[in-house]
This record gives C-alpha cells, structure tokens and sequence, in this order.
C-alpha cells in the first residue's frame, strides 16, 4: 500500500512537471500565437482587434505566476485554447476529433503485434537451435533496426504506389460519407491496413525477442524439468509452466505501449497522412498552432504517464515477489 | 508507438547493470596483463589479445568496419565531391545513371552528392549529441548514486521524470518553439531528451559500487568525493558508459533524421534528414522517385547498425556469461528494476 502511494505521489509530480513544462517552454521564447495569426492574416489589423485576439488565445501581459494559475484553472476546466489551424476551432475539439482515428489504429496494431510477437516468442524458445529460430529471429531484428519512417515509405512506394495494392494516403476514401455505414468502414479498413502493417512489422521483433529471452531462462528452471519428468504434455509444460513464468515483462512492457497508442502513431500517421493526433501534430508545427501543438503533448503525456501507472500495478498484481522487496 | 521504439528497441542500450564485476575482473578479463622476464608489463599484449578478440567477435569488427567507414565518407566526403550539393540543374528527376549515381531530385540536384556531403553533417550531429547526454548522464548518474540521500532523491526524481515524458513528442515542441533552427537547437533538444536512461543504468551500477573496498580506501586516505567519483568509481563502470555511449548516439541519430524530416531543422543545411524533408515535401514517392529516399534511409539504417553491432560487442566484453550462451535479456523487467 504504501508503495502504491510512493508511485501515485511520484506520478502526480511527474504530470505536474509535464504541464509545467509546457507551460513554460513556449514562454520562454520571444512571440506568441496572436502574433503569428496576425502575420497569417497578412493584412492590416487594428489595434483593438489584435486586442481581442489576444484575450481569445489567453494571453496576458500579466506576471507569469498569474499566467500560470489561469493556465492551470483553464486546463482544470478543460479549456486548452483554441487552434489557429483550424481557427476558431478550440482545440479540445481537434483532438477530440482525431482521436478516434488514432486509437483504432494503433490499438488493432499494437495488440496485434504483441499477441504475435509474444506466441512467436514462445515457439522460437521452445524450438531454439531450429531452422525457424535461426531464421526468424535475426530477420525481425533487422527489420526493427530499419528507422521506421523509411521503412513505411519504401513499404508505401512499393506496395501502394508501384503495386497500386493500397490506397495511398489518408483515412477514408474522401468520396464516402463520414459514418456507420458499409461503404465508409470498408474503406476505413482499407486505408488502415497498410500503416497498421507497417506497424506490426516494425515492432513485432521487440515482443518476440523479449519473450523468447525470458523463456529461455525460465525453460532452464527445475520445474519446467520436473513438469516434463511428470510427463505432462509438450504444450501444457510450454504454455502453462514456461510462458506463463515468462510472460511478466511482455505484459508490463504492453501496458507501457498502451501509453504510446495516443502519441506514438506520430510518424505513421505523418508518412500515410492519416488523420490522427500525429498528423495534427505535424499541422500544428508547420502553422506554428502552439495551442495546438501544447494540447496534443498534453494528451499523450497523460496517456504515458496513466499507462506507467498501470504498468506499476500490473506488475504488483501479478508479482508477488515485486510486494514483498518494496514492503 | 515508432518514437517509443526509438528508445527501447534501438536507441536505448540494452545493458542491464552486470552487477559481480569489479575493477579487477574487468582489467584481468579485458586485458590481460603478462610480466615478461624482467618483471616488465608487456605492452603489446594488449594489442594481441585485443586483434584476436576483434576476430573472434565478428560483430564488432564488422560494427566498426561500418562506422569507420561513414566517418571516412564523413572528413573526405566533401572534398571528393567537387560540386555544390545544392546545385540546381536543368537534369530533373532523373533517375539513377552514370552521370548522377543516385538520380537527381525535382530541381536536378545530385542526390549522390547531397547524400555524400550530409554524411559529415548527420555523423557529427548524431555522435556530438551522444556525447554531450552521455556526458550529462554520467555526472548525474554517479553523483546521484555515490552520494545518496537528499541529492540522490532529487536527481532520481529528475530521471525518472525525463524517463516517463514522451520524449519526441517533447523534442518536437522544444523545437517548434525555438527561435531559431538549426543543428544546435536539435543537439540541445536530443541531450534534454536522451539522457536519463543511461544515468538511471549508471546510477544502479554506481550504488554498487559505493560500498566497495577500494572506494571505502580511497574515502579512508582522504581523496575528495569528485575524485572518489570521477577517478576512483567511473573507471570501473567504463564497460557501461560506452554501451551507453554507443545506444544514446543511435537514438540521437534517429532522433535528429526524424526531427528534420518534420522539417524541424535547418531545412537549408544538407544533411540525411533534410534530404528526406525535401523528398517528402516535392512528394516524391507520388512521382515515382525511390531513388531519393533510398540511399539516405540506408545510410541510417546501416549507421545504426554497426553502433548496435559495436554494442552487443561491448556487452560480451564487460559480461563474459554472454560470450558463449546469448543472454537472457528482459527489458521491461529492467526499465521497473529502479523506478
């Protein structure tokens, strides 16, 4: 118990260090959002409109603890600005918006990846010295070493462009009505397949190697010997008695991942323009939309930080040896 | 997802402290000393067992033979290359030839030269920015470790924190908002964000240290803490500080070919990333132009993988159960050991 407590003051210090920093980083340079849609606009604007728009953004000229408790009390009522983007949307629209997208995502390909990664683990330990462990496992690792974003836009050139297999980019075929219906899911699906794929290829050896590690040091263990001296069968003893030992940092290192499902679609959704929190985020920088760009790294630091937790008492649960050392 | 791969899959080293190892193992084990007839070290013996070692670790010395060979393409590079990268000529979009090895890009640029003359700039980025968070990670880490107490409480609390924040996310708003662009605006930003992994690893490591017989002697004769630290601890951990070393470069050279592919560096400046940047924004995959994001992506991808290669060799050095059986790596397991 107390231990919980430690990692939820510890947590709450680090959220509290996160939304500080993005309150400071962009005071602490010169300029500021108004400014850059007035040099937007590129027209002449009076002094008492340029007035308005600054109090529509949030900015003051008050002392920075001032900014500072508003920005607090603004975040506490969920008011992150509003987006020059895609003026005069306020920003917890946008990413409300694109969030979804994101999700969906990252969420199939994520799971996918550790659920394939993880079994495929397990039956490259348990056959270790074979053909498919020789194979395998150096060819995944390579894979992974590839920088991501070139590996998608060779995937995308190749597969899409000269074998015309998929669509391009974006999220849906713009000729389909946004909605429940067959024809906008289906391609829906469609424009996922490729970027999930990517994601699934690039991240699967991480799962795999992780699990095939851990298997081997618990497949030397004397109750994997004594479970096959029972004469257990092959795949209780594999699944029941090794993976189940094995399987702890998988799952703590999957609850990690579930963190990076909000933010760390960043290059995906940049290389297939899909329309996630990623590809808000590149808009954002490129329209320097610091509302925008300040909104989106909130969200997946308290993605992150939730996931960590989570991880936290995964691993408590699920390991008693974590409980007694740290009672 | 990628961005956290940067970090745990390749960028960060996969070193879990190897905690039995003391000076002395480490100096038998690495370099083993020989007294010739007069009683003498034998200084050659270092360079002997270093080639065999070299040649029965292929890895390595195929991990150096890679990076050798980038630094090469990196001082002489831009000599060989007698024409202006950013040269524009009438030769649009030609593909690969004899006359423009890889192609040309949408303003008839060599992307061969440009690929050639990047090498210094990209390498230099990415080894000096490994450096400099190295550098942070082991003053932080071994002050924190050695000194416990209060200083070490703050500081694991800086590290932890920097551990847990999205690092590129963070990266790409430190540098959107920089006032200006460029390559020192992105090797600050790649040293805030990369170097608390090694300091955690250091700081586990150091704490085992501490209590050490030679460290109580040197406390014992009188030397100060920077020295006990610096001179008398740092030493021992060197094993660690270059697996380090080598990891916080990969992620730094992937960290900055992707912040310049956003479009967050000097979009001016030649370099991989910028090349990318430019190919990407003359959408150059819809033109059918794979030639002019090949060449730079394997360039990084071979980049890092001859520092990764270089790695798994300073692992088996520092950690002789890897030399014969792989070692059974857990990651996770690893990344809570301290948090």
């Amino acid at each position: 118990m107390r231990h919980l407590l430690r990692r939820i003051g510890f947590y709450l210090v680090a959220l509290w260090a996160s939304i500080t920093l993005n309150f400071l980083i962009p005071r602490l340079v010169p300029g500021n959002p108004a400014q850059v849609l007035i040099a937007r606009l590129q027209g002449r604007i009076d002094p008492r409109a340029e007035h308005a728009m600054e109090i529509a953004f949030g900015i003051s000229h008050d002392s920075l603890w001032r900014q500072y408790f508003e920005y607090l009390g603004n975040l506490a009522h969920g008011n992150l600005g509003i987006s020059v983007t895609y003026f005069p949307t306020p920003v917890a629209t946008v990413i409300g918006q694109d969030l979804p997208w994101t999700l969906a995502l990252m969420g199939t390909a994520v799971v996918l990846s550790f659920v394939g990664g993880t079994l495929l683990g397990i039956i490259v330990a348990w056959r270790r010295g074979s053909r498919l462990d020789a194979l395998l496992t150096p060819a995944l690792t390579f894979l992974s070493a590839i920088p991501y974003f070139w590996l998608a836009l060779v995937m995308l050139y190749v597969l899409g462009f000269v074998l015309n297999w998929f669509p391009l980019s974006g999220g849906y075929d713009l000729s389909t009505e946004p909605g429940w219906t067959p024809a906008f899911l289906l391609s829906a699906f469609q424009h996922a397949l490729l970027p999930a794929f990517t994601i699934v290829i690039s991240s699967i050896a991480g799962w795999l190697l992780g699990m095939r590690n851990a298997m081997m040091t618990t497949l030397s263990e004397d109750y994997v010997l004594m479970a096959q001296a029972k004469g257990l069968s092959q795949r209780r003893v594999m699944l029941a008695y090794a993976a189940r030992n094995a399987i702890l940092p998988n799952i703590t290192g999957f609850a990690l991942s579930l963190g990076f499902i909000v933010g760390g679609a960043l290059l995906t959704e940049i290389v297939f323009s899909y329309p996630g929190i990623g590809f808000a985020l590149l808009q954002a920088v490129q329209n320097s939309d610091y509302a925008l760009l300040q909104g989106i790294f909130l969200i997946i630091a308290v993605a992150v930080l939730g996931a960590n937790f989570l991880a936290d008492l995964i691993y408590v649960a699920l390991d008693p040896r974590v409980r007694q050392e740290r009672s | 997802m990628q961005l956290n791969k940067l970090k745990t899959e390749v960028g960060v080293p996969q070193v879990t402290p190897q905690l039995p190892f003391s000076r002395a193992s480490v100096a038998t084990r690495s370099v083993p000393l020989h007294h010739n007839t007069r009683g003498e070290l034998q200084r050659e013996s270092r360079w002997r067992t270093g080639g065999s070692w070299l040649a029965a670790n292929p890895k390595v010395a195929i991990g150096l033979g890679i990076v050798g060979f980038f630094l090469l393409v990196a001082i002489l590079g831009p000599l060989i290359i007698q024409q202006d990268p950013t040269a524009l000529s009438s030769a649009v979009l030609q593909p690969p030839s004899s006359a423009h090895w890889l192609g040309t890009t949408q303003t008839g640029q060599d992307v061969f030269a440009q690929v050639v003359v990047g090498t210094r700039t990209s390498l230099l980025l990415g080894l000096g920015t490994g450096l400099m968070a190295t550098i942070v990670s082991v003053i932080v880490g071994l002050i924190a470790g050695y000194c416990g107490g209060l200083i070490d409480d703050v500081l694991s609390l800086f590290i932890n924190i920097f551990l847990v924040v999205p690092a590129i996310p963070l990266a790409i708003i430190m540098a959107a908002y920089f006032p200006f662009r460029g390559p020192l605006p992105i090797a600050i930003i790649v040293t805030i964000t990369g170097w608390a992994w090694g300091a955690r690893v250091l700081r586990a490591q150091t704490l085992s240290l501490r209590r050490r017989e030679f460290v109580e002697a040197a406390r014992a004769s009188g030397e100060t803490t920077l020295r006990i630290i610096f001179a008398e601890i740092l030493p021992n951990e060197i094993a660690v500080v270059a697996a380090g070393l080598v990891g916080t470069m990969i992620y730094a050279i992937l960290a900055q070919v992707g912040l310049e592919f956003l479009g967050l560096g000097d979009v001016t400046t030649v370099s991989w990333g910028t090349i990318f940047y430019w190919a990407q924004n003359n959408e150059a995959l819809l033109l059918g132009a794979w030639w002019w994001f090949l060449a730079p992506g394997l360039c990084v991808a071979l980049l890092g993988a001859g520092l990764a290669f270089i790695n798994f060799g300073i692992d088996e050095l520092a950690n002789p159960r890897l030399r014969k059986e792989r070692r059974a790596k857990k990651p996770s397991q690893a990344k809570k050991a301290v948090a």
